[in-house]
C-alpha cells in the first residue's frame, strides 16, 4: 500500500462503492428477461408456421415489435454486465482485461443497435 | 505494489473445489449465461437481420441453420448443428432462468440451509430439463 498520493493510499483495499449500482442494474435487467424471453418462446411455440410470411407479418406488429425491441434492451445490457464478471474473474492479464472490457464497453451496443434497426425497419413497412 | 502480487485467490479454481449440487449449478449458471451471450444472441440478431432483409435472406438463415436444401451437403451438416445449438440454447435459457430465481430466493438471505440448498439447487436442474421438454414438445407436437 502507498502512503503518498490518494490514489495510493486506497489501492488494494477493496470495493469503490461502485458494485451495488452494477449489481441492482443485473437483476432489474434480469427481471425484463424473464417476462420478455418467456413472451418471445411462448409466441414462437404457439406459432402457426415458421415461413417468412407468417413471422415477418407477427413480428411486424406493434406489440410484438415494442417487445422484441426491449428484449433486445434488457438482454444486451444484462449480458454485458454477466459477460463483465466473467471476464473480471478469468482473463487476467492486465492488457488482455483491458482490451476486453473495452469490447465489451463497444460491441454490445453496436449488436444491439443493429437488432433495433432490424425491427424498427419490419416495424415500418419495409416489405 | 504489494497488491500487484497479492496472494489472494482467482478464479478459476474449480481444481480445488470438491463437486457439489450448489457450486455445480453455480458454474452452470455462468456457463449458460455466456452461452446465451455470445451463442444466443448472435443468433436472435441473425434472425432478425434475415426477417428485416426479405423472403430470400430468412430462407438461407432456415436453411444453414434448420431445414437444409436437398442438394447441400454442407447445410445437412450446419442444420444438424443448428439444431444442436437452438435446442440446446433454450435448455440454457431455461436453467439460467431458473438458477436467476433461484438468486433472488438467495438475495433474500433464505435457502442457505445445507440440506434446502443442495436440493433446490438439483430442483433447478430438473425443472430446466422439464421445461425443455415442454417448450419442444408444444413446437414439434402441437
Amino acid at each position: 500500500m502507498g502512503n503518498g498520493t490518494s490514489i495510493g493510499r486506497v489501492r488494494g483495499l477493496g470495493s469503490s462503492h461502485h458494485g451495488a449500482q452494477h449489481w441492482l442494474v443485473q437483476r432489474f435487467t434480469a427481471i425484463g428477461n424473464l417476462i420478455l424471453v418467456i413472451w418471445l418462446l411462448a409466441s414462437l411455440a404457439f406459432m402457426p408456421g415458421y415461413d417468412y410470411a407468417t413471422v415477418s407479418t407477427w413480428l411486424a406488429k406493434p406489440v410484438s415489435a415494442t417487445a422484441m425491441i426491449l428484449l433486445i434492451l434488457s438482454t444486451f445490457w444484462h449480458a454485458r454486465l454477466g459477460v463483465q464478471v466473467m471476464m473480471e474473474d478469468y482473463v487476467h492479464d492486465h492488457g488482455l482485461k483491458f482490451a476486453a472490457l473495452a469490447a465489451l464497453n463497444v460491441v454490445p451496443l453496436a449488436a444491439g443497435a443493429f437488432g433495433v434497426i432490424c425491427v424498427l425497419r419490419l416495424a415500418l413497412g419495409a416489405h | 505494489m504489494a497488491q500487484t502480487h497479492s496472494n489472494r485467490p482467482l478464479s478459476p479454481h474449480l481444481q480445488i473445489w470438491r463437486w457439489g449440487p450448489a457450486m455445480l449449478v453455480s458454474i452452470l449458471h455462468r456457463v449458460c449465461g455466456n452461452a446465451l451471450a455470445f451463442g444466443g444472441l448472435g443468433l436472435l440478431l441473425w434472425w432478425l437481420g434475415a426477417l428485416a432483409s426479405g423472403p430470400e435472406a430468412y430462407g438461407t438463415f432456415i436453411h444453414w441453420v434448420w431445414t437444409p436444401e436437398p442438394d447441400r451437403a454442407i447445410q445437412s451438416f450446419t442444420s444438424i448443428l443448428g439444431k444442436i445449438a437452438i435446442v440446446g440454447l433454450t435448455w440454457a435459457f431455461f436453467q439460467h432462468m431458473v438458477s436467476g430465481l433461484r438468486h433472488f430466493v438467495l438475495d433474500v438471505g433464505a435457502g442457505y440451509e445445507l440440506e434446502t440448498n443442495s436440493r433446490w439447487s438439483i430442483a433447478t436442474i430438473g425443472i430446466s430439463i422439464v421445461l425443455t421438454i415442454l417448450f419442444w414438445a408444444v413446437v414439434l407436437l402441437r
